[in-house]
């Protein structure tokens, strides 16, 4: 019967005869005052309970009940015993508490770490490392075999995914690839200017800019572009595939996720990014060409000197680079897909990865193509 | 003394598409009230209308005679935090364990010792089954598994009224027995509403004292009352027909 005045809890264990009774007293309410326990407790069940002097209470009982008689049901001498005596409890509560105490308890988990040491931790650094590295290439692999189908026209795909993903990576990627190209040429214009007017040359900007986009900066910035942008939602998307069992769907009628997948979206990147990079190349040029007007030098000649020192050497390498880079994007993007967990949250990780591999991939090739580059003195 | 819940000609559309029309139903208090009804007649939209994820087209929704809709829903914080939910498939956050699924309302909203919020953890897992899973993610259990979770953190805070989205579907017999014995001792125990979501027929037997089938022909409600006397006593045949699990009933006398 729920009393007017709130009283505080209590628990106090008594000896009746050879019974160990627990009496409850007072309000067992979540925002009331948290419950006292007097008395001995005498390491087993309660032979019985007294409830003549408990007031209301909400799940804030049964849970101190049940932590009691759970813990007690762990001692050797009461561990046989399979539900314990609830005599006295009101009806509702014994239900609720017979319920509860009806399934065994699930082991806890192994939550203690293992013993750590340095070895142990470079050992798993290693371990680690080579399983990337495996998987990668194992990745790789695959894709290679899968092109390969792909040319002797064994691969099956859904030519009408393969239209849209490449509209989504071409031309959906042509406002911002726009955007940033334009600035950074504008960017190394306004540099090179301030440089180059203290020796008399500004009208070397045209040059500067011209030779920094075509080689390195319109691919480079295209390929950082399209790694946040097109490698992360290739991850999420076959990430939230594979927590959704499209895959393994895919799989049971036969068709090979990885032809079906990952095959359109390597192909669209390879024949977008070149396509983007000859874009991104042509505005940063004009990029540098409005700055240029900005400091005086006119367009005409702008564009005249440009042209004098971006020959079609130079324009070739980033565009060779490209296609690289697609690659590099889409294996990423897919592969960190494909290995995604089963939650959400394993599909947000997922993305991260993708775009932090694809990112660094872009970056490594662009080190081992210029060093190749230049040991061709090209 | 006005009903827990009240429906007033409630109309349920997406857009210009209308779910269903002119609902008008009550639920009292201590009440386990099912609602039932083909597949993608609008059951579980009706209950995200019931907890305010979505508005309705038109008519209202009361809790204790307080016009629910009619609130703004920056406002409806003391409607909202007497209810529990469980998600049809769960929806236990994934980044969290299963006993952090259900601190976290204990702790973030009711503010009570640590002690309290573990024993309370324990004993709500421990209902539906699943002592000492505290630290599992979700991830690393089967999908009853989860839902059985759902019901636990849905219970977190005692709430007054309990909305559950199909809580048998994808449970074994026992858990869902178990599952029937649970519902039961909470409207019991705790005085609680219960508002169900469901296709179970054995269930909405054992538990429900009154059912709502919602009729996907006529985008009305079809029949409302207690779920044997439809069964046995409807007017409307395909209310018989589905209680009578698809078999042709004898037309009532």
């Amino acid at each position: 019967m729920p009393s007017a005045v709130s009283l505080p809890p209590c628990a106090a264990w008594q000896e009746d005869g050879g019974d160990v009774v627990l009496a409850l007293s007072g309000d067992w309410k979540r925002d009331g005052p948290p419950a006292t326990v007097t008395g001995i407790s005498p390491d087993r069940h309660p032979s019985r309970y007294q409830v003549s002097e408990l007031g209301s209470y909400d799940s804030t009982l049964p849970a101190f009940l049940f932590s009691l008689l759970r813990s007690a049901t762990e001692l050797p001498e009461t561990k046989d015993k399979p539900v314990p005596a609830l005599d006295g409890l009101p009806e509702n509560l014994r239900g609720l508490l017979t319920l509860a105490l009806a399934v065994p308890e699930e082991n806890a988990r192994l939550t203690t770490p293992l013993h750590s040491s340095e070895i142990r931790e470079l050992g798993k650094i290693t371990v680690q490392l080579w399983e990337t590295i495996r998987s990668l290439l194992d990745f790789t692999g695959q894709t290679v075999l899968s092109l390969a189908r792909f040319c002797r026209g064994k691969a099956r795909f859904r030519s009408a995914d393969f239209w849209l993903i490449l509209q989504q990576c071409g031309a959906q990627a042509l406002p911002i690839v726009s955007l940033i190209s334009f600035l950074i040429g504008m960017i190394l214009a306004f540099v090179g200017n301030v440089q180059l007017t203290n020796f008399g040359a500004n009208l070397f900007v045209a040059d500067l800019v011209g030779i920094a986009m075509v080689r390195e900066m319109g691919v480079v910035m295209t390929a950082i572009i399209m790694s946040g942008r097109t490698g992360a939602a290739f991850a999420a998307l076959i990430g939230s595939m594979k927590v959704n069992e499209e895959i393994d769907a895919l799989q049971t009628f036969g068709f090979l996720p990885f032809d079906f997948l990952v095959l359109p979206r390597l192909l669209a990147l390879l024949l977008m990014m070149p396509i983007l990079t000859v874009y991104a190349n042509v505005v940063g040029i004009l990029g540098g060409m409005l700055v240029g007007a900005l400091v005086g030098i006119p367009p005409v000649l702008y564009w005249t000197e440009t042209l004098t020192s971006v020959d079609l050497t130079n324009s070739s390498l980033g565009v060779i680079k490209s296609v690289f880079f697609g690659a590099a994007i889409a294996i990423s993007g897919c592969m960190q897909g494909m290995k995604a967990g089963n939650s959400s949250a394993a599909v947000g990780e997922a993305t991260t990865r993708a775009v932090v591999a694809s990112i660094t991939a872009v970056i490594v090739l662009d080190s081992t193509f210029a060093a190749i580059f230049a040991l061709l003195k090209i | 003394m006005p009903a827990r819940i009240t429906i007033k000609n409630l109309t349920m559309a997406y857009g210009s598409l209308v779910v269903m029309r002119d609902l008008n139903f009550e639920i009292q208090d201590k009440e386990i009230f099912a609602i039932m009804g083909g597949s993608g007649c609008g059951k579980s939209t009706l209950l995200r209308h019931l907890i305010g994820l979505q508005e309705p087209t038109q008519g209202s929704i009361l809790y204790d005679g307080r016009d629910f809709t009619a609130t703004d829903p920056a406002q409806r914080g003391p409607f909202i935090q007497r209810f529990g939910v469980m998600y049809q498939s769960g929806a236990l956050w994934s980044s969290l364990t299963l006993g952090e699924n259900i601190s976290m309302p204990l702790e973030e909203i009711a503010h009570i010792p640590a002690k309290t919020v573990r024993d309370l953890v324990s004993y709500k897992l421990s209902l539906v089954g699943l002592a000492g899973y505290e630290d599992y993610y979700p991830a690393e259990i089967s999908g009853g598994m989860q839902k059985r979770a759902g019901i636990a953190r849905a219970m977190a805070l005692d709430p007054d009224i309990l909305f559950l989205d199909e809580p048998g579907a994808g449970l074994d017999p026992l858990s869902s027995r178990r599952l029937d014995d649970l519902i039961l001792r909470l409207r019991d125990s705790q005085g609680s509403t219960i508002v169900i979501v469901t296709h179970e027929l054995s269930s909405i037997f054992n538990i429900a004292d009154k059912v709502i089938f919602l009729d996907t022909a006529t985008h009305t409600q079809g029949a409302l009352g207690n779920p044997a006397d439809l069964r046995d006593h409807s007017d409307n045949p395909a209310v018989r027909l589905f209680l009578n699990r698809g078999e042709h009933p004898t037309p009532p006398p």
